[in-house]
C-alpha cells in the first residue's frame, strides 16, 4: 500500500478539477438534475451509480458541452465553462450508443480526434495502431462501424476517445457490451492508463463490481440527487441510508426501535417475542427511535447450533439455497416470518454441503456487523 | 420465382401498355421517313441529322442544360441548409411559420409562381434571360431539395454531430466532415429531383425566360402548336434516351453498392470469434 493515500477529497486545500455548485438541470418541466453539489478531483476514477433514468448520461453531457445547467454553474479547472462549446474543452467523451461514424472505418473513426489537432501523420498513425492494440482491433482496422459485433463497437469508441488523451474522459458504461472476461481485462487496462496519464475518469456504469474494482470514489445517484459520494469501501461498509445500502450488493435490512446501551451501541427491539438485538453506531438515535439494522449477508454467520460466544444470534429454517459456485446464499426464514440470507464461501465441494431445505438453523452476527440506519 | 396468375398478367400487360403505349409510338415516328407525322413510309434516320444542323435546337438544349444544371446546384445548397436549420435549431419563434413557408411552393400553382416571380423580375428591372429562368427554377425546386433532405435528417442521429465537436471538430467541420457525407445519397437524389423538375418545367420558364434563352420544353410547345414534325419525335426520342441511361445507371450503382454491403457483413459475421 501507499504510503501517502490517494484522497484529495479529504484535503481542504485541494483544489477540485471539476466542481458542481447547485446545478439543477431541467427539461420543460421535467428536472432531471436536482440542486446538485459535487467536487471531482484530479487524477479521480470516479463512478456514477444509479438507477436507470437517475440522471448520470445528463450529468455526463453537461461536463461534455452538450447541455447547458438550467440553474447553478459547472466549473472546469476553477472556470466557469457555461457556454464553452465541446470542441473547446479539454473533455472527451464516449457516447452509450457509442456515436461511431459509420461512413468512417474503424481506423479512421480512431484516427478522428487526433486529425482534427493537425498532428503529423507518423504520430496519429502511431497513436491509432496503440489504441487498436490497447482494444485488440487490430484485425478490424479496416472494417467499418456496420461490419463488426456490437462489442467490437464498444471497443472502437472507447478507443475513438482514449486517442486524445485529454485531462478529462467521461466514459457512459464503456464497458457494458463486453464478456466478464474482456470487461475485466479492460478494467485493468484503464485503471493502468489513468496512472500512467494521470487522466481523470468520470465513469457511468450499472455494474456495481466494476465501480467496486476501478473507482476512487463512487457517487449513487437517484432521481437527479447525489444519495452518497465515498470511497466504495466505505459506500459498502458504511452506507448512509437504506436506499444506498439496498442499492449497492445484497443487505439484509431488520427493523425495529433503538434504546442507547452503552457508549456508541444500541438495543434495537425488533420483533416481539424476540430477543434484542445489539449494534454500534457512530451515529447517535434516541430512545425509541425508529431505525434499521443493514447487514450484509457475507457478515452472518449460519451454523447447525447456537454459537457459544454470539451477542447476536437467530434461529430459523433453511429456505432456499442460491448455489453462485465460490459462495452460496442461504435463506433462512425467521419465526417473525423475516426472511435472512445468508452466505458462506464454499470451500467444500457441494456433495459435503453442511445445511440443505428445511434443516433448523442459526444465525449469528456481531455487535459491528451491522450498520444503524434511520428510517 | 411464382408464376404469376392469370388476373395479375393482365393487370401487369394493361398498366405498362398504358404507361409505354404513347412512347413506343413516339419512339417509333421518330424514324418515319415521310414528312407527315401520321403516314409510314419507311425507316429512315434523317429527322436525327436534321435535329443536329438545327441551330435553334441546339442552342435551345444548351440553354436547357445550362439551367438545370445551375439552377439544381443552387437549390441543392440552398434546400439542404434549410432543411438543416428547420430539423436541427429545435423550437424558436415563429418555426412553424417558417417551415411552413419553404414547403408552400410544393402547392402553389406554378402559374403563380412563375407570374409572380416575373412581377419581381420586371419590378428590380432583371432583364429576362437564362439568370432570371436560373432564380425562378432555383426559387421553386429548392423546396423539393428541402424535403428529400430533411426526411434524412430526421432520422440522423444527433449524438455523431456531438461525437464530432466533442472530438475538436468546429460545427461547420461537422458538418462537413460528418453529417455530409452520411446525408449525400438524399442530396444527391435532391439535386437530381431538382435537376429533372428544371428540365421539363414549361410554365415558368415561360413567364421568366427572354427571347434569347428559350428552354427545350418551350421550344417543343410552341412548335408543336404549328403541328407535330417528325423533328420533334426525333428530339424526345434523343430525351428519352438520356433519361433512361440515367435511371439503369442509378439503379446498377444502387445494386452494386448493396452487394458489396451485403458481402462485407458476410465477411465480418465470419470473422468474428
Ligand atoms: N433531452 C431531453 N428531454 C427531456 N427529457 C430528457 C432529455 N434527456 C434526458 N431526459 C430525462 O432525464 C432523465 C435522466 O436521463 P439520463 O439520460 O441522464 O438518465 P441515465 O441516468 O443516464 O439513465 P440510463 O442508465 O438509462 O442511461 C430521464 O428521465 C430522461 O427521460
Ligand atoms: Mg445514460
Amino acid at each position: 500500500m501507499n504510503s501517502t493515500k490517494f484522497a484529495p477529497w479529504a484535503d481542504p486545500e485541494a483544489k477540485p478539477l471539476i466542481r458542481f455548485q447547485n446545478v439543477t438541470k431541467r427539461f420543460g418541466t421535467f428536472t432531471a438534475i436536482d440542486n446538485l453539489s459535487l467536487d471531482i478531483y484530479e487524477r479521480e476514477f470516479f463512478a456514477l451509480l444509479g438507477p436507470s433514468g437517475c440522471g448520470k448520461t445528463t450529468m455526463m453531457r453537461m461536463l461534455g458541452g452538450f447541455e447547458n445547467p438550467t440553474e447553478g454553474r459547472i466549473e472546469l479547472a476553477g472556470k466557469d465553462i457555461s457556454g464553452v462549446p465541446p470542441n473547446k474543452r479539454a473533455v472527451n467523451m464516449m457516447f452509450q450508443s457509442y456515436a461511431l461514424f459509420p461512413h468512417l472505418t474503424v481506423w479512421d473513426n480512431i484516427a478522428f480526434g487526433l486529425r482534427r489537432d493537425s498532428k503529423p501523420k507518423p504520430e496519429i498513425e502511431a497513436r491509432v495502431a496503440e489504441m487498436l492494440k490497447l482494444t485488440r482491433l487490430e484485425k478490424f482496422a479496416k472494417r467499418k462501424p456496420h461490419q463488426i459485433s456490437g462489442g467490437q463497437r464498444q471497443r472502437v469508441a472507447l478507443a475513438r476517445s482514449l486517442a486524445k488523451a485529454p485531462k478529462l474522459l467521461l466514459l457512459d458504461e464503456p464497458l457494458g457490451a463486453l464478456d466478464k472476461k474482456l470487461r475485466q481485462d479492460t478494467q485493468f487496462e484503464l485503471m493502468d492508463i489513468q496512472e500512467k496519464t494521470g487522466t481523470t475518469f468520470v465513469i457511468v456504469t450499472h455494474d456495481q463490481e466494476e465501480a467496486m474494482t476501478v473507482a476512487s470514489r463512487v457517487a449513487v445517484m437517484d432521481e437527479g440527487r447525489l444519495m452518497q459520494v465515498a470511497t466504495p469501501d466505505r459506500i459498502y461498509e458504511s452506507p448512509n441510508s437504506i436506499y444506498v445500502a439496498d442499492f449497492i450488493g445484497e443487505v439484509n435490512i431488520i427493523e425495529g426501535t433503538a434504546t442507547p446501551d452503552g457508549e456508541e451501541t444500541y438495543r434495537i427491539d425488533w420483533a416481539d417475542g424476540q430477543e434484542p438485538i445489539r449494534a454500534t453506531s457512530a451515529r447517535s438515535f434516541a430512545t425509541g427511535e425508529k431505525c434499521a439494522l443493514a447487514i450484509r449477508p457475507e457478515k452472518v454467520t449460519i451454523s447447525a447450533d447456537r454459537p457459544a460466544e454470539a451477542v447476536n444470534a437467530v434461529q430459523g429454517k433453511v429456505l432456499d439455497i442460491a448455489y453462485l459456485g465460490n459462495i452460496s446464499t442461504y435463506h433462512v426464514e425467521l419465526p417473525s416470518g423475516t426472511v435472512i440470507k445468508a452466505q458462506t464461501a464454499n470451500t467444500r465441494r457441494i456433495s459435503r454441503r453442511s445445511f440443505t431445505w428445511d434443516d433448523p438453523v442459526w444465525l449469528s452476527w456481531t455487535v459491528t456487523g451491522g450498520v444503524l440506519l434511520a428510517e | 420465382m411464382n408464376r404469376l396468375s392469370w388476373f395479375n398478367t393482365v393487370s401487369l400487360t394493361l398498366g405498362f401498355a398504358f404507361l409505354y403505349i404513347p412512347m413506343v409510338i413516339l419512339v417509333i415516328y421518330s424514324f418515319n421517313e415521310s414528312k407527315l407525322v401520321t403516314v409510314w413510309a419507311g425507316f429512315s434516320t434523317k429527322w436525327y441529322g436534321q435535329l443536329l444542323k438545327d441551330q435553334a435546337f441546339l442552342n435551345a438544349a444548351w440553354v436547357t442544360l445550362k439551367v438545370a444544371v445551375l439552377s439544381s446546384t443552387i437549390a441543392t445548397v440552398l434546400g439542404t441548409m434549410a432543411a438543416y436549420v428547420m430539423v436541427r435549431s429545435g423550437r424558436f419563434f415563429g418555426r412553424t411559420l417558417f417551415s411552413g413557408m419553404i414547403y408552400a411552393p410544393l402547392v402553389m400553382p406554378e402559374v403563380i409562381t412563375g407570374l409572380s416571380l416575373l412581377l419581381l423580375f420586371i419590378g428590380i428591372g432583371l432583364d429576362r434571360g437564362v439568370m432570371t429562368i436560373v432564380l425562378a427554377h432555383t426559387t421553386f425546386s429548392m423546396c423539393y431539395v428541402s424535403v428529400v433532405v430533411s426526411s434524412r435528417l430526421v432520422t440522423f442521429d444527433k449524438s455523431l454531430e456531438e461525437a464530432a465537436l466533442d472530438l475538436g471538430c468546429t460545427p461547420a467541420e461537422a458538418f462537413r466532415l460528418v453529417t455530409l457525407p452520411i446525408i449525400a445519397p438524399a442530396v444527391v437524389s435532391g439535386w437530381l429531383l431538382a435537376f429533372t423538375l428544371s428540365l421539363d418545367d414549361l410554365v415558368i420558364a415561360s413567364f421568366t425566360s427572354g427571347p434569347s434563352s428559350t428552354t427545350l420544353p418551350i421550344k417543343i410547345f410552341s412548335a408543336v402548336r404549328l403541328g407535330v414534325s417528325p423533328e420533334i419525335n426525333a428530339l424526345s426520342t434523343v430525351m428519352i434516351g438520356i433519361v433512361t441511361v440515367g435511371v439503369i445507371a442509378t439503379s446498377l450503382i444502387t445494386k452494386t453498392q448493396k452487394v458489396r454491403q451485403q458481402r462485407d457483413e458476410q465477411e465480418a459475421a465470419r470473422t468474428q470469434e
